[in-house]
């Protein structure tokens, strides 16, 4: 019999602790992780060092993170769809790390494919090449990015079977495919959750053999 | 729709700017001005609107009534909709698309743009602290860049300069710069004037510019 990994939310929360490192998809408030974020505010859970494409916006997802001053670091690149977010970094409250959003992107996917980092010309010639290696290939010059990894991972899925097998709706995929490959532990939240055997298997997005945990997320259709 | 020849400003930047589209390009515009352009898109030209959070086929924001789509943004996060045709994907195959030079023309706004197609629009040291976003990619990756963009700041600084003083979003990537006043062409020899607003004289541009152009025998018109 296939493994069901279907938890309640706080149980989800068992790998949660002070001081982990987060993966956090999501583009400003499309495909965030809203329930496992709302799991881990209930939880107290500070100093934690988020990854994220952004901070959604003020109030809402990774913006709750941000408001109850939980996160000790956080690496993104963009965080001006959040007032209160560039407020705190303005501030000094809160510490960031600018990453663009491509490489991003390729550094988790280099993490959580085994691969020891990327070559990306961009950045070159800007501050973001500032300490890195540049290395030519066939004449070309590339900056070296390193891979990204996280203890855990938070996944806000479409649909998702009982096994853990993902399916992610329209822009609401964004990092969540990559994102859900490069931590220690990933927690899945599914607006509908289903039987084993209800997905075809072409249209899986992210193998449940990646998935520790799923939880039913609240329906965010507001 | 105004006649082009009334357009001003922003209006007729984007006119313009919409003109160097060609039929079935994929576009990537940046938030604000560069969308515009969709206002102004000649006849029989239909882009395929990319945006860099996934999707191929965006058709601006749900009209008034249309159910709004929780899952459908666009590159500011705000609801928007799927034409038919339309196709979504994760952010790796979106930044690979974009990366590996399949976007073929991406539009963004600029603090600065100097005459080596230098781009600095994303950071104001001690003043913007939003992050590059997806910019550094599209200007990196696109086939075309076309900077859109007001001559002067709002304090009358030339923005087209010899060499950006701000931090870089890239280095030598800007292809075409398309202001109120003129269209320049960055070439192997230099900046270019290629065309000029209505009422527009090769000295006033060049009293707005600190760049140096190279000014042909032949300039055209923006309109």
């Amino acid at each position: 019999m296939p493994k069901d990994k279907v938890v309640s939310l706080e149980v989800a929360m068992e790998k949660i602790h002070d001081g982990i490192s987060i993966l956090i998809p999501g583009f400003v408030n499309v495909g965030v992780p809203e329930t496992l974020i709302k799991g881990i505010i209930a939880k107290g859970c500070k100093d934690l060092e988020i990854i994220s494409n952004n901070t959604s916006v003020k109030g809402r997802g990774i913006g709750l993170l941000v408001h109850e001053n939980r996160i000790k670091h956080i690496t993104c690149s963009h965080i001006g769809s959040n007032t209160e977010t560039v407020e705190k970094v303005v501030k000094g409250e809160l510490s960031v790390t600018f990453v663009p959003q491509g490489t991003l992107c390729e550094r988790v996917r280099a993490g959580g494919a085994g691969l020891g980092g990327i070559l990306t010309p961009v950045g070159i010639g800007t501050p973001i090449a500032e300490g890195k290696p540049v290395i030519e290939v066939d004449g070309k010059q590339y900056l070296l990015e390193k891979p990204i990894r996280a203890d855990v991972a938070l996944i806000h899925a479409w649909k998702a079977d009982r096994m853990g097998n993902v399916v992610y709706r329209r822009t609401a995929r964004n990092f969540n495919q990559v994102f859900a490959t490069a931590a220690d532990w990933v927690i899945v939240e599914a607006e509908h959750i289903v039987e084993v055997g209800e997905l075809d298997p072409d249209e899986i997005m992210t193998p449940g053999a990646l998935v520790d945990a799923v939880v039913q997320a609240e329906r965010s259709d507001d | 729709m105004a006649q082009p020849t009334e357009l001003k400003g922003r209006d007729l930047i984007a006119y313009r700017t919409a003109r160097f589209f060609n039929d079935g390009d994929v576009v990537n515009l940046g938030i604000g001005m560069p969308t515009k352009c969709l206002d102004y898109l000649p006849e029989g030209i239909d882009v395929w609107v990319d945006t860099e959070n996934g999707a191929i086929g965006l058709a601006g924001p749900p009209k008034a009534g249309e159910p709004v789509d929780k899952d459908v943004c666009d590159a500011a996060g705000n609801p928007s909709t799927l034409r038919v045709g339309a196709c979504c994907f994760d952010s790796f195959t979106s930044f690979g698309y974009i990366r590996g030079g399949h976007v073929d023309i991406s539009v963004l706004g600029a603090y600065e743009v100097d005459q080596e197609g230098n781009l600095a629009n994303w950071m104001v040291p001690g003043k913007t602290a939003a992050g590059m976003g997806g910019a550094m990619d599209l200007v990196a990756g696109a086939k075309k860049v076309i900077v859109m963009t007001e001559h002067c700041d709002k304090q009358g600084n030339p923005k087209i300069l010899k060499k950006c003083k701000l931090p870089l979003t890239a280095a030598g990537e800007v292809d075409i710069i398309v202001t109120e006043l003129c269209v320049l062409e960055r070439t192997e020899e230099g900046l270019v004037l290629k065309e000029l607003a209505p009422g527009v004289t090769v000295e006033e541009v060049l009293s707005k510019t600190d760049a140096e152009l190279i000014i042909p025998e032949e300039i055209g018109s923006m309109i």
